[in-house]
């Protein structure tokens, strides 16, 4: 599970934040999870949970934002909005794409006291 | 102490993009008592939006590119393999030493979550390998890669093999430094695996199709699964071998000479 050590990466550079825009509570998370990208996020939120227990970001929401996968369709020169990796591309069916968004993974923001 | 992942230390000061930062955040308001807590306090915010704009995998992609410029610098030539359990990796590797270590030096990081078994059997071909156990982890990542790195001081101009822990989900994310994923594949798994596990297949560089000596017992379909790989990849390169017979291996060891450098 390695939303486990990806949580763990969160809670370091929510740490670093707090040092260097002088915070002290976490109240929310502002995440970017591409429909593309490497995890779920309900795995996500279970294991932000159990890596922020007793931090400065104990009891934060996780408001998670899911931009769209894109890619760039070889065949019809033009971006396309793709669900999963396998899918074709929905002007002509083919598979010549170039995932171009959606493999997101990033802190947007923070609300914080 | 660390000096480039900070391991041993209490916190790592630097920036990973080396951003300029101010002592402020610029997104603060001051519509005292309108917050969450609905509480007047002068001269205070309540609550506050400070912007990050963060990477989660920014600080292992930073150790990557550590690992990265090491190996540029010792002109190694790195691959990291990565499969499911039992698809053949370590016997793909022992076997490609001992027809190889001839052409150029070896050396081998193995991971597993446990035991150093497969260490042992990269030993017994007589080239280095530093064993990684992750423990409960599904995957390796460049801090454990650049220590395994530092440990085996690998040759100039020489091979290093990464065989991660067998796992087609996790492995996928993380960046190690090396030159390409190969991820290896074969013919006693489903044709569909591709699809069923896209972020892998899209993160190599080349499929390795492993034991087609079993394609006569086996209904498995070369054509359908490379179809399906490309899907998901529509330029990944595709060799079919076997490790155990050695059909195929030629063009392996081609494609490893076509992208390490010559010392």
């Amino acid at each position: 599970m390695h939303e486990m050590s990806l949580c763990e990466s969160m809670l370091r550079i929510i740490e670093d934040e707090a040092k260097r825009q002088e915070f002290s509570k976490v109240r929310i998370v502002h995440l970017e999870v591409g429909a593309l990208g490497h995890v779920e996020p309900e795995a996500i939120r279970f294991c932000f949970k159990a890596v922020t227990h007793g931090t400065i970001a104990e009891d934060a929401e996780l408001e998670i934002l899911c931009p769209p996968g894109q890619a760039w369709c070889m065949t019809c020169s033009t971006t396309v909005e793709v669900s999963a990796r396998y899918d074709p591309c929905p002007r002509c069916g083919g598979h010549q794409l170039q995932v171009t968004g959606g493999n997101e993974l990033r802190i947007k923001d923070l609300e914080v006291d | 102490m660390c000096t480039v992942c900070g391991c041993g230390q209490a916190a790592i000061e630097k920036d990973a993009q080396g951003r300029h930062h101010h002592g402020h955040n610029h997104d603060h308001h001051h519509d005292y008592g309108g917050g969450i807590g609905g509480v007047h306090v002068p001269g205070m915010d309540e609550a506050r939006i400070v912007e990050v704009e963060r990477n989660i995998l920014s600080e292992n992609d930073r150790l990557a590119a550590v690992n990265r410029a090491y190996l540029a610098e010792r002109k190694a030539f790195a691959l990291n393999l990565v499969s499911s359990p039992g698809a053949g990796k370590t016997t793909l590797l022992t076997r490609t030493i001992t027809d190889t270590k001839d052409r150029w030096p070896i050396a081998v990081i193995e991971g597993d979550q446990q035991t150093s078994f497969d260490a042992e059997r990269i030993r017994e071909t007589g080239v280095p390998a530093v064993q990684v156990n992750t423990g409960k982890g599904c995957h390796l990542d460049a801090h454990m890669v650049g220590h395994a790195l530092e440990t085996l001081a690998p040759a100039e101009g020489g091979l290093v093999f990464i065989e991660n822990v067998g796992n087609l989900v996790c492995p996928a994310a993380f960046d190690l430094g090396e030159a390409h994923k190969v991820v290896v594949l074969s013919v006693t798994e489903g044709a569909d695996k591709p699809l069923k596990y896209p972020d892998m297949f899209h993160a190599a560089d080349l499929m390795v199709l492993n034991k087609i000596d079993l394609l006569p017992h086996v209904g498995f379909d070369v054509e359908l699964c490379i179809e399906f790989a490309r899907r998901i990849h529509p330029d990944l390169e595709v060799l079919p071998l076997s490790a155990t017979s050695g059909e195929g291996l030629a063009a392996w060891y081609d494609w490893i000479s076509a992208g390490a450098r010559p010392a």
